[in-house]
């Protein structure tokens, strides 16, 4: 599987995110900077974690309005994967690929620590690594990540498999809703999460629960 | 606000610019004539303390600097070390005290954003950052409002950038009421070869800015920086600069590729003092003039002068010497990251400092007395008072469990999660040991097996009670600390942190402990290669405890060789490597005489650095063989406070036998130095730990067997059993409350 890593300026996990995936695939991705014309043609676009244009504004608000992010939703209503952690997740919001808002952590405070997710719906592209109810560690570090949506979409999102991870007893560290750490688009080839699986797939980093993310993304049609 | 150019210098302008009067005299027979006022500026900005070390310099020169893997000592935006394998690690640990008490946290980010700064203008690329914090009392009215904001302001700043925050201090104490520390350290990767300078080399060759725009924040403030504090402090807010990680983010991307393409000839930050001393400094070095044009300078402001562009702290700026036949492929990489690319300067042949605006010339000064020639001082100073030791048998009692409860539910001795989780400590996936340990520990990429320690350390109880002492223990523990992780302690950064130097009892403080640093240094093979002197901490003539912070750097050749604090297992012996025969018997200057009976007395306990050195040795020799299961170095608090951090770091407790004849309180209490808690995996009869201790007794190392892990209690001999989650509510309970608003 072939997978690009686009690059905005003031992100700062593209390296993490470009290390993981090559070292899950042993292939590195291809790198696309944001005012490249077009996208390579890869199974798996990835939107990494950072602080797009210093998350002034809002956060990702200016990335999602990058002509890149028009390339991105192109491919992506074709069916293209499309994974984004953190300020990925939050350029996904602004984009319009993924339903809801991501508001300043309830503490008013940035948190970096490791927490506990469930895995709701294991049975997709992104998540087949994993089983369904599993409980896995995986570390968060982010200032704006308190999902949030209305009582419709909420319901929605529910009923249609499309919560991928929650936060898992009690680890919840931002105060989102329904404890969502994170969700699908409604045809599940778009996934946002807050949480890093990218800095715990090794030794290395103490554990390697969020492996299996990427192995299982990557491992299909290789 | 427009600050003009022709305003007459007048004794009182001369004292605002923090010039003292022999200083300007100095200045007048230098140049045969007055200064113009942007000249004027331009010394105070190139002679005040923060920029010259006018006070420390002599002093400082007695440090040891120099060793086998030392590539550049101080004097370089930051030092570098070789750590084999064609690669360095590039560091300095630098304060922003004063600006962080304006206006806190604009003061802490900026001071994050300035020591990356230093060390990405040197070509290597961050991978670490620690800071020491030291607040004013808890009960004090500004303390949570600075807490608060200092570390918001280095998470914002520092997470933004992507750095991980590996370690650092945080104390608290009523002497820095008034004048809090920000001690900021960062350090980067870089391969040997490829270290740039700040040494200006060519003449005719263009002098480029790049980053930001220059605004008028921070006029001044590196004369601020060296001034005391009185009652108009509020005034000094807008001497404090505002940062833009995003921006810095940039420029280090742009500096990386730039200097990648051989277009950099020489290049340094615009720090303290910024196009001044930035200018001064490059030419000065390379025995080269600089002449500069303030009309091609980027400005965010309209009708600035030269006063306020020569002056301004505007942050993310960088100056270069390009090659000519380079510049286009530079400016592309600027203009792709969209920062700022101008030409503002050429290098001359006649060690001239000159400044042109508006066709005008506006300050023509000689570059080397301004840099590098700078007026030094040989101040007067006395020996420090050496305090009276504890009456024989004065050992105030408290019931040993109580006392070990309320020490780790303390300000002093109390986990410091709520700090270090707003800091971004796993981002570029090379954290193996994050906050909470004895030290910060990354893995080198690139490398399959090695790994860096740093720790940050200084105890200034000890140093206001014994200078000398104090220095010796602040590079000791940060030695010992990174040999409680298996690392070899390679090299240090000081950040030498005191009152006004004009009074002779302070200098006196100044002397010794730098005396104390570089005894240490020189026993411990641990040089300084880099550092930064913040004198004037005082408010209202009232300094701060003496703070002589030490950053220290180690090698671990394989980090799967490396111990942490937390017991590894049950059923494991501990044993207290580097034990007097009594275990523990010093309390002057400890934590259980100040913070349980408000005693402040004593002196320090004394720094054997022979005995350090090869217990030191000793231990990180258990390490690497994979003998030792967990380590921990003791510190404030002894042994009972070491053993309980051991306990709640694993949840496993453990079971301590007493020494008969020695009061519990010395033994759990006392500080003594030079001692380690060293757990392994052997049997207590068997002949491997036998072993073991003959090779101590070769190395002349004492390491009794002390007690046995296990369980879910903290068991100190006769006392009352500690359930191990109590003094985890203990120990992480203090800071979230206080915050809070509810604990003191």
């Amino acid at each position: 599987m072939k997978s690009a890593v686009i690059v905005f300026p003031g992100l700062n996990r593209d390296r993490d995110m470009i290390a993981a995936l090559t070292k899950v695939s042993g292939t590195a991705p291809a790198t696309v900077w944001h005012q490249d014309a077009d996208l390579p043609d890869v199974d798996l676009i990835v939107i990494p974690g950072g602080f797009s244009y210093g998350d002034y504004l809002r956060c990702g608000a200016i990335a999602a309005r990058s002509p890149i992010m028009d390339k991105v939703r192109e491919r992506a209503a074709k069916g293209v994967k499309v994974l984004g952690v953190c300020n990925g997740f939050q350029i996904l919001i602004e984009a319009g690929l993924l339903p809801g808002a991501l508001m300043r952590n309830m503490s008013l405070k940035f948190v970096c620590r490791e927490v506990k997710l469930e895995v709701v719906n294991a049975a997709t592209d992104f998540t087949r690594g994993y089983v369904k109810g599993q409980v896995i560690r995986c570390p968060v570090a982010h200032h704006d990540g308190n999902y949030f949506a209305d009582a419709e979409t909420i319901a929605h999102l529910e009923g249609n498999g499309q919560v991928a991870f929650r936060y898992a007893e009690g680890t919840n560290p931002n105060g989102s809703i329904n404890d969502i750490a994170g969700i699908f688009n409604d045809s599940k080839n778009v996934l946002g999460l807050m949480p890093h699986p990218e800095n715990l797939i090794e030794a290395a980093h103490g554990g390697d629960d969020g492996r299996a993310l990427f192995s299982g993304l990557l491992g299909q049609a290789a | 606000m427009t600050i003009p150019n022709d305003i007459h210098i007048t004794p009182e302008l001369v004292a605002d610019h923090g010039l003292k009067p022999d200083e300007y005299q100095k200045i007048i027979d230098l140049i045969g004539r007055e200064p113009t006022y942007t000249e004027l500026g331009i010394f105070s900005a190139m002679w005040n303390e923060h920029c010259s070390y006018k006070s420390s310099k002599k002093w400082l020169k007695t440090l040891p600097t120099s060793g086998p893997r030392v590539i550049q000592g101080p004097g370089e935006n930051a030092g570098v070390v070789d750590i084999g394998d064609g690669q360095a690690i590039v560091f300095k640990m630098e304060s922003h005290n004063h600006p962080s008490f304006i206006e806190p946290y604009q003061g802490a980010g900026t001071g994050m954003g300035g020591i990356l700064r230093d060390v990405f203008t040197m070509g290597a690329r961050p991978v670490a950052a620690m800071n020491a914090l030291r607040f004013g009392a808890p009960e004090h009215d500004k303390t949570r409002h600075l807490v608060s904001g200092v570390v918001a302001g280095i998470g914002g700043y520092g997470n933004a950038f992507g750095v991980p925050t590996v370690g650092g201090e945080v104390e608290f104490d009523e002497r820095y009421n008034g004048n809090i520390l920000v001690n900021a350290f960062a350090a980067g990767l870089a391969d040997t070869d490829k270290i740039f300078y700040s040494k200006a080399e060519g003449v005719g060759l263009p002098v480029v800015y790049l980053g930001a725009k220059t605004g008028r924040d921070g006029v001044g403030g590196a004369t601020m920086a060296s001034a005391e504090f009185g009652d108009d402090i509020e005034e000094k807010r807008p001497t404090v600069q505002v940062g833009d990680p995003f921006t810095e983010k940039r420029l280090l991307e742009a500096c990386l590729e730039l200097m990648a393409t051989g277009a950099v000839i020489a290049i340094q930050d615009m720090g303290a003092a910024g196009l001044t001393c930035s200018a001064v400094e490059m030419g000065a070095k390379g025995d080269l003039g600089i002449e500069l044009d303030l009309d091609k300078v980027p400005v965010r402001e309209e009708r600035m002068t030269p006063y306020e562009m020569m002056l301004s702290e505007s942050q993310e700026r960088m100056l270069m010497v390009l090659h000519p036949e380079k510049e286009a492929v530079a400016r592309a990489v600027f203009e792709k990251w969209e920062l700022d690319f101008a030409t503002v300067g050429i290098t001359t042949d006649d060690l001239r400092f000159r400044v042109k605006w508006q066709g005008e010339e506006v300050a023509n000064l000689p570059i080397k007395e301004l840099g590098d020639e700078a007026p030094e001082y040989d101040r007067p100073w006395t020996e420090p008072k050496k305090p009276a030791q504890l009456a024989a048998g004065d050992v105030p009692q408290m019931d040993v469990a109580d006392a070990l409860l309320k020490l780790m539910g303390s300000h002093q001795v109390a986990s410091r999660r709520w700090v270090y989780e707003q800091y971004d400590t796993l981002i570029q996936g090379n954290s193996l040991q994050r906050p909470g340990g004895d030290a910060g520990v990354i893995r080198v990429e690139g490398h399959a097996t090695k790994g860096l320690a740093f720790s940050s350390d200084v105890t200034p109880r000890y140093c206001e009670a014994d200078p000398y002492e104090g220095g010796k223990q602040a590079v000791a523990e940060c030695w010992r600390n990174l040999t409680a992780t298996g690392a070899e302690p390679l090299a240090a950064t000081d950040n030498l942190n005191f009152g006004n130097p004009e009074r002779p009892e302070i200098m006196g403080q100044l002397v010794h402990a730098i005396k104390g640093i570089g005894e240490a240094c020189l026993a411990l093979d641990f040089p300084i290669v880099s550092g930064n002197v913040s004198l004037y901490n005082e408010t209202n003539g009232r300094g701060i405890l003496p703070t002589p912070t030490i950053g220290g750097v180690g090698l671990l050749p394989d980090w799967d060789q490396m111990a942490r604090i937390g017991f590894a297992g049950p059923d494991q012996v501990i044993l207290l490597v580097g034990a007097p025969a009594s275990r523990g018997t010093h309390l002057g200057q400890s934590i259980y005489l100040r913070d349980l009976f408000g005693r402040k007395d004593g002196p320090p306990p004394h720094i054997d650095l022979a005995h350090e050195r090869r217990t030191g040795d000793f231990v990180r020799k258990l390490i690497r063989s994979g003998v030792a299961t967990a380590c921990h170095d003791l510190s404030d608090g002894g042994l009972g406070v070491a053993l309980a951090e051991m306990a709640v770091a694993s949840g496993i407790g453990a079971t301590i036998t007493d020494l008969a004849d020695q009061d519990p309180i010395l033994q759990y209490f006392g500080e003594d130095q030079g001692r380690y808690l060293v757990t392994v995996n052997l049997d207590p009869q068997g002949e491997a730990l036998a072993a073991l201790w003959r090779d101590a007794e070769a190395a002349g190392v004492f390491a009794p067997w002390i007690g046995t892990t296990g369980g879910t209690d903290l068991v100190l001999g006769a006392a009352r059993p500690l359930a191990v989650a109590a003094l985890r509510a203990a120990h992480e309970g203090w800071f979230p409350s206080y915050m809070d608003g509810e604990a003191a």
